[in-house]
């Protein structure tokens, strides 16, 4: 072949590769609904990373055995990271149109999902046929999925925050790990100790970068009996002597007492690193925390309790509380729908099964006996099943979380919008802990965190 | 020596082709065809461009002017426009960018050039300085930033600038955890990231240089500094010109940095930059539509700058 002839023949082959490239990327896969062997296929997300051996293994395990007593159903799992929902990857996919045909989301999703036209009502299939624990699931859980009378997902986590504090710290600084501080001036001077123990220690340790800093301002806020908008969701409401206070308490431990350490602009990570290296003595926070700190940042459980949310004079007046489930995608069949529903009935709302299966994670390096999910209603049958089951295989001293179950305070949920709300606190958060100025103006910080949440709604509406 | 030639390319003795006399009539498909090969390799580029860069752009530029609610999407006009300019973040995040880009110019434009200078005044070991002063733009940007964050901008005296500043007896920072020290503290990493570069293309250039211009000065009795400021920088003016708005586009688009640096926002918004609240906006708070019309924003800002720079380009072609 002469060297033009190579050349032509070269790129006509360039061409037809992109052309066909571009053929596959456009081409639906469209083995999603019913197969020649007359079975449903589903895709299912949040299957565990391959980091996470043992939760992957229990998940193959489970779908195996799910599809053994459902020949008919097919489950494809996806794994999309081991957070399952980061903002940014899951709003790619809900605007992309990529999200599997049962998705994860948190309950502060759901209007993000409704806007993207991505889920459906699955009012109409959802009831104790389909899941037989469902008359047993928390009515205000399933309230956090509906909107205008419609349900658009089904809960399967949900969580609350209190004070999570580290018992090896605590006996160091010469505390009672049994009577951990009820009120912020109690925690205030536990923090001193501990954070007299030199070596870096913060006595307590708060966020205030990434939204994370206005999420627990908010809770902190609750704590105070605050909260960040008025009823109607219309105005900011946190400009007040509660907020004032919520930001005193840490300006007062980070510059009066320094015990709050050095580094600040903290975020999720970056405090459970620190935590699970033993530097942190107290921060609030979700009894998942403590899973997080142990599979994710090498901490230890037996070094981990809990204790409720403090309030300023006593206990606190509420605390923040969110969750999470599993939406279904939008045209979806009948079938796909229903097979939906067993595979979270099956793995997610059984006592005994998935993730209540703790004969299975009792000997594995996962927490059985944290008092969290409380997904059935007090006093229902499923709670009480899942309640001894936890009970007969805790791996985990449950002592630890005695006091934070035996004591609950009324949760809230997140304020409308909370995401851009959160990005406009944290500056207070961050303006409070990082300006070691003693004139830096807790008025002024908060003045303009309202200014500019009035702003945004004022914006969004 | 024996002379070939590619079979087919030889002509056949034969009557010769009439020169063209009159206009050229030549269809596009006649043009597509005499140049087959030329258009084949072309569409891969072209197509590349279409998917992945103008399509994008388009439907950036459409999305500015909608707004998707309960999967319906509908035209509000300038309504995004309006809603993002009045966002309390905006005008702080265009301060943040401005002021990144000029320090970036103070500081990430005249350093490059006089370490050029500097390197090109060496006689021996050029070849190792430049590997050692290319060396950071080899390191992944996530990295090289964790590496300032985590060693250089701890605010505690262990950090590294921190024990140099107790070493000199001078006072310690605070670092990212500062809003005034913020955005000098970003524009430093961000110098030491990527001046490699530009300082490559100016040694190239500064290499251009005729030897006699600067032997001349001397024998006028020029000094180093009038030697740089009468021959260098007049006989690098151009490459200086055209760095300097590749230099503006690129730091207006300052993103990475507050992002690993200062976690996103830094002290009291101090790191917010116009990239970061596009970031915020699509991928936090729910608002796609109101990124697309910051980006819109934004594009109008830079294509100005890319305009002066295409001028200059052509001027230096």
């Amino acid at each position: 072949m002469s060297v033009p002839q190579y050349r032509k023949a070269a790129a006509l082959a360039l061409v037809a590769g992109l052309g066909f490239s571009l053929t596959a990327c456009s081409t639906k896969s469209d083995d999603k609904d019913t197969n020649a062997g007359g079975k449903v296929t589903i895709t299912v997300d949040c299957q565990p990373v391959g980091a996470q051996k043992e939760l992957l293994k229990n998940w193959n395990d489970d779908v195996a055995e799910f599809q053994r007593q459902n020949p008919d159903i097919v489950i494809k799992s996806v794994s999309v990271g081991e957070q399952c929902n980061n903002p940014p990857d899951f709003t790619a996919r809900l605007a992309g149109g990529t999200v599997t045909d049962v998705f994860y989301g948190y309950m502060t999703d759901l209007q993000q999902v409704l806007d993207s036209g991505q889920a459906m009502d699955i009012s109409p299939h959802v009831n104790k046929d389909a899941i037989p624990t469902w008359d047993s699931v928390d009515p205000a859980l399933k309230e956090a999925f509906t909107d205008g009378g419609k349900l658009y997902a089904v809960p399967v986590k949900n969580y609350s925050m209190g004070l999570v504090y580290n018992k090896v710290l605590f006996q160091q600084a010469g505390l009672d790990v049994n009577n951990p501080p009820k009120t912020w001036g109690e925690v205030r001077a536990a923090a001193k100790k501990i954070s007299a123990l030199g070596n870096g220690i913060a006595g307590y340790s708060e966020y205030s970068a990434g939204n994370t800093g206005g999420w627990h301002f908010t809770s902190l806020l609750y704590s105070q009996g605050g909260q960040v908008l008025t009823a109607d969701g219309k105005k900011a409401d946190f400009n007040n002597a509660m907020g004032k206070q919520v930001l005193q308490n840490l300006k007062d431990m980070r510059y009066g007492d320094n015990s709050m350490g050095a580094r600040q602009l903290l975020q999720w990570g970056d405090l459970l690193t620190n935590a699970g290296a033993g530097k942190v003595g107290m921060f609030i926070g979700a009894p998942d925390a403590t899973q997080a700190i142990v599979s994710q940042f090498q901490g230890k459980f037996q070094d981990w309790a809990m204790s409720p949310l403090p309030g300023q004079d006593g206990l606190a007046k509420g605390t923040l509380g969110g969750g999470e489930g599993y939406f279904f995608k939008k045209d979806l069949t009948p079938e796909q729908v229903k097979a939906g529903l067993k595979w979270i009935a099956y793995q997610k709302l059984t006592p005994g099964k998935g993730q209540f299966d703790y004969v299975r994670a009792k000997p594995q390096n996962y927490p059985v006996g944290l008092p969290q999910p409380l997904l059935f209603a007090n006093g229902s049958e499923a709670q009480k099943q899942e309640l001894e089951l936890r009970k007969a295989n805790a791996n985990v001293d449950t002592a630890n979380f005695a006091i934070f179950e035996a004591t609950p305070v009324p949760i809230k949920g997140e304020p409308r919008n909370a995401q851009a709300v959160y990005a406009v606190l944290d500056a207070a958060m961050s303006g409070v802990l990082t300006n070691p100025n003693p004139n830096s103006n807790i008025d002024a910080l908060l003045k303009t965190a309202e200014e500019k949440v009035n702003q945004l709604l004022a914006a969004e509406s | 020596m024996a002379i070939t030639t590619v079979p087919g390319t030889t002509r056949k003795p034969g009557r010769p082709t009439p020169p063209h006399t009159g206009p050229q009539r030549t269809s596009l498909g006649r043009k597509v065809r005499d140049n087959l090969t030329g258009h084949a390799f072309l569409i891969g580029a072209v197509l590349c461009f279409v998917v992945f860069s103008w399509y994008p752009m388009i439907r950036g530029i459409v999305m500015s002017f909608q707004r998707t609610r309960r999967g319906e999407t509908t035209w509000v006009g300038w309504d995004n426009y309006s809603r993002i300019i009045s966002d309390p973040s905006f005008w702080p995040a265009w301060q943040n960018t401005l002021y990144f880009t000029v320090l970036a110019l103070v500081l990430g434009y005249a350093v490059p050039f006089f370490v050029a200078i500097l390197l090109n005044e060496f006689r021996h070991a050029k070849g190792y300085l430049r590997i050692l002063v290319y060396l950071p733009v080899m390191l992944p940007p996530a990295s090289a930033l964790y590496l300032f964050k985590f060693y250089a901008y701890d605010p505690s005296e262990a950090g590294l600038f921190n024990a140099i500043l107790k070493a000199l007896h001078l006072p310690t920072s605070q670092w990212m955890q500062s809003a005034e020290m913020t955005m000098p503290a970003m524009v430093i990493a961000s110098t030491w990231m990527n001046m490699g570069g530009a300082v490559l293309i100016y040694l190239a250039s500064l290499q251009n240089i005729p030897g006699e211009l600067y032997e001349a000065a001397e024998l006028d009795g020029a000094g180093i500094w009038k030697r740089i400021r009468h021959v260098t920088i007049p006989q690098t003016r151009l490459i200086l010109a055209l760095l300097a708005m590749i230099q503006i586009v690129a730091t207006m688009q300052l993103f990475i940095e507050p992002l690993i640096l200062a976690n996103g926002a830094g002290a009291e918004d101090s790191a917010t930059s116009v990239a970061y609240l596009i970031y915020q906006h699509g991928f936090f708070q729910n608002d796609l539509n109101g990124a697309a019309a910051l980006g819109v924003i934004m594009l109008v800002v830079l294509a100005g700058f890319s305009a002066a720079y295409l001028r200059l380009s052509a001027k230096q072609d």
